[in-house]
């Protein structure tokens, strides 16, 4: 049931493009895509380990960063070395984003994990504004508040067909649905594992956890270390997408908005921060054709403290109970066959 | 039962300090394979210290435990789990919002043999190792005699039952030895007499027992050997007939656990 809904949902964005034509709601589209493949790796932190990480922004940013410097080059003087780096291809820089993203989140995880709680919030927080005044003052390789431009286009190299570079709206609307779809079904398949069952029970019951020899450090960085990367890999989409970053991608509106997708659609969900991103990345688009500015942000703000009031597990847990109210998860087929009724086995 | 050879678990020269207030004063005591040991004292004798010192929840001020012949020092908790010695918990012993089953699965965690690339890339060895866990888990379900709520949110099963899914999470991380925290405090008379069953059970697998329990028949029923611990001090130990008889004892504590067997019979 719920995979033919997940089904029908793919069609749906699978046919988008060909009757959505407008190229202004398809950039808003592709937009919240990449917001929402970034909701996504945040919930696998927040909804699945129950760590928050209110410096989210910091791994999209740097995945951004990584990405956009890979692919134009740079020359930077450390005291008496001068690093010169020949312009890469996209491929390398988004890949390089994705590596270097983890590796921030495996040492802030290495870092925090010690002291969790409040002080993994305040970590990240503090994380997150480091990289920001570092971006913004490292000027020789960043260019600083002047921001770098001229990023080129995703450019996919398939073997035997040569390089496609992604110049329009429609190819990189199916190249954020490709990685999303990809993200969702890795962070699925984690989360359906034992590894997944390890995070969810250092959430719930850390000492119980522990005691039946699940080490908690371990998933942990684990669960920091994909959410970083996949994080990264939003923001390698950002950057050569929108062409042009600066310092304010770091800004902690953008960790708000993402911590709004996750907890509105539904944390510890799959699809929760799907249906958060879609309709906060939607939202305000939409609300502009009908509201005056003023009225649009009022309004945004009243519908996220109604879903906080009427629906404080999430849009998704909530209309799952509406629509399976009894919902148990099945007995797999294969079960069947483990668990004849033998009667009691007293 | 006793015998020359090394114990399987040892306790030797413990002490645990809290600041200045002293939990352990010096604790000595070997648990031999195959045994069940019972761990009593009046509250605050220092027996849920032990068990935390025992399974490196707390480092020892002083002293060193042995788990089959290695030193359990300076062993993180899911260490000294994974050597075999597993312990359950006095209260909040099942993770709430999964199912019995699902507790059990978290249980099994050591158990899976699937690596991270395999479940990342869904491989087959991921589906097997899985496979392999949930009927893991029915077998253990089965000895607990939970199937029937398998599908039950732990959360809303009655208490005596919730005692039982944090036995089957403890059985499922492959204990050697158990160490029950009262597992049958709260227990009506009927859950305590199915519990009693199920230790039995437990032990025909050869698994050694160390349980710290306030419900006197039910420790002088099923305990090899008995151990008196009051004020942080070992005070008595031998057989539960000898333990009963131990005037020492029976003024630190049966004094007034003796209202609680006549309660119970």
């Amino acid at each position: 049931m719920r995979r033919a809904f997940a089904l029908v949902f793919l069609a749906f964005l699978l046919t988008l493009p060909l009757w959505l034509q407008d190229p202004y709601l398809l950039h808003i589209l592709i937009t919240t895509g990449i917001f929402t493949i970034a909701a996504m790796s945040l919930n696998l932190l927040l909804g699945y380990t129950g760590q928050l990480s209110l410096g989210h922004v910091a791994f999209f940013g740097i995945g951004a960063y990584v990405s956009a410097l890979t692919t134009l080059g740079f020359d930077v003087d450390i005291g008496p070395w001068t690093f010169v780096h020949e312009p890469w291809p996209v491929m390398a820089g988004f890949v390089l984003a994705v590596l270097i993203s983890g590796l921030c989140g495996y040492l802030i995880g290495k870092l925090s994990f010690r002291v969790r709680g409040a002080y993994f919030v305040i970590v990240t927080i503090s994380f997150a504004e480091v990289v920001r005044l570092v971006a913004l003052n490292w000027v020789d390789l960043t260019q600083g508040p002047l921001a770098l431009n001229n990023i080129p286009a995703f450019a996919l190299s398939v073997p035997g067909l040569g390089e496609h570079t992604l110049w329009g709206k429609v190819p990189n609307y199916y190249l954020v649905l490709a990685v999303a779809v990809a993200a969702y079904i890795l962070i699925k398949r984690l989360v359906g594992s034992r590894i997944g069952r390890a995070m969810v029970a250092l959430k719930e019951n850390e000492s119980l956890a522990v005691s039946v020899g699940i080490d908690v450090t371990r998933y942990l960085v684990l669960a920091a270390i994909i959410s970083a990367a996949l994080a990264g890999a939003a923001g390698s989409l950002y950057a050569h997408y929108v062409k042009i970053i600066d310092p304010e991608i770091f800004l902690f509106i953008y960790t708000v908005t993402m911590v709004i997708m996750v907890v509105a659609g539904g944390k510890g969900t799959l699809a929760g921060p799907v249906v958060g991103g879609l309709i906060f990345g939607t939202l305000p688009v939409l609300l502009r054709s009908y509201l005056g500015p003023e009225f649009q942000w009022i309004f945004y703000g009243l519908f996220m403290i109604f879903i906080v009031f009427v629906l404080p597990q999430g849009i998704v847990p909530a209309v799952e109970q509406r629509l399976f109210p009894s919902t148990r998860e099945p007995p797999p087929e294969a079960l069947a066959t483990v668990e004849p009724a033998k009667g009691e086995p007293q | 039962m006793t015998g020359t050879r090394e114990p399987l678990l040892t306790v030797e020269h413990v002490a645990v300090h809290f600041g200045g207030l002293v939990a352990i004063a010096d604790m000595n005591f070997g648990v031999h394979s195959g045994e069940v040991l019972g761990l009593i004292g009046p509250n605050g004798a220092g027996k849920t210290t032990a068990f935390n010192v025992i399974t490196g929840f707390l480092r020892p001020t002083k002293g060193e435990v042995r788990f089959k012949e290695v030193s359990l020092n300076g062993l993180k908790p899911h260490q000294v789990t994974s050597l075999g010695l597993v312990r359950t918990f006095q209260r909040t012993s099942v993770f709430q919002d999964n199912t019995v089953v699902g507790n059990v699965l978290i249980g099994l965690h050591r158990r899976g043999r699937a690596t991270l690339l395999d479940t990342l890339l869904g491989l087959q060895r991921e589906t097997e190792s899985e496979q392999e866990l949930k009927e893991e888990a029915w077998s253990i379900l089965r000895l607990v005699g939970l199937e029937r709520r398998a599908f039950d949110l732990a959360s809303a099963l009655p208490y005596g039952d919730q005692r039982l899914v944090g036995v089957a999470l403890a059985l499922a991380a492959q204990p050697t030895m158990l160490l029950l925290d009262e597992p049958v405090s709260g227990m009506n008379a009927s859950e305590t007499a199915r519990f009693i069953k199920l230790l039995g059970l437990i032990r025909e697998q050869g698994i050694t027992i160390l349980l710290v329990e306030h419900d006197m028949p039910m420790v002088m029923g099923v305990s090899d050997r008995i151990i008196v611990l009051n004020y942080g001090r070992i005070i008595a130990e031998g057989p539960p007939a000898e333990i009963q008889r131990n005037p020492e004892v029976i003024a630190a504590y049966l004094g007034h656990g003796a209202r609680r067997v006549h309660h119970h019979a």
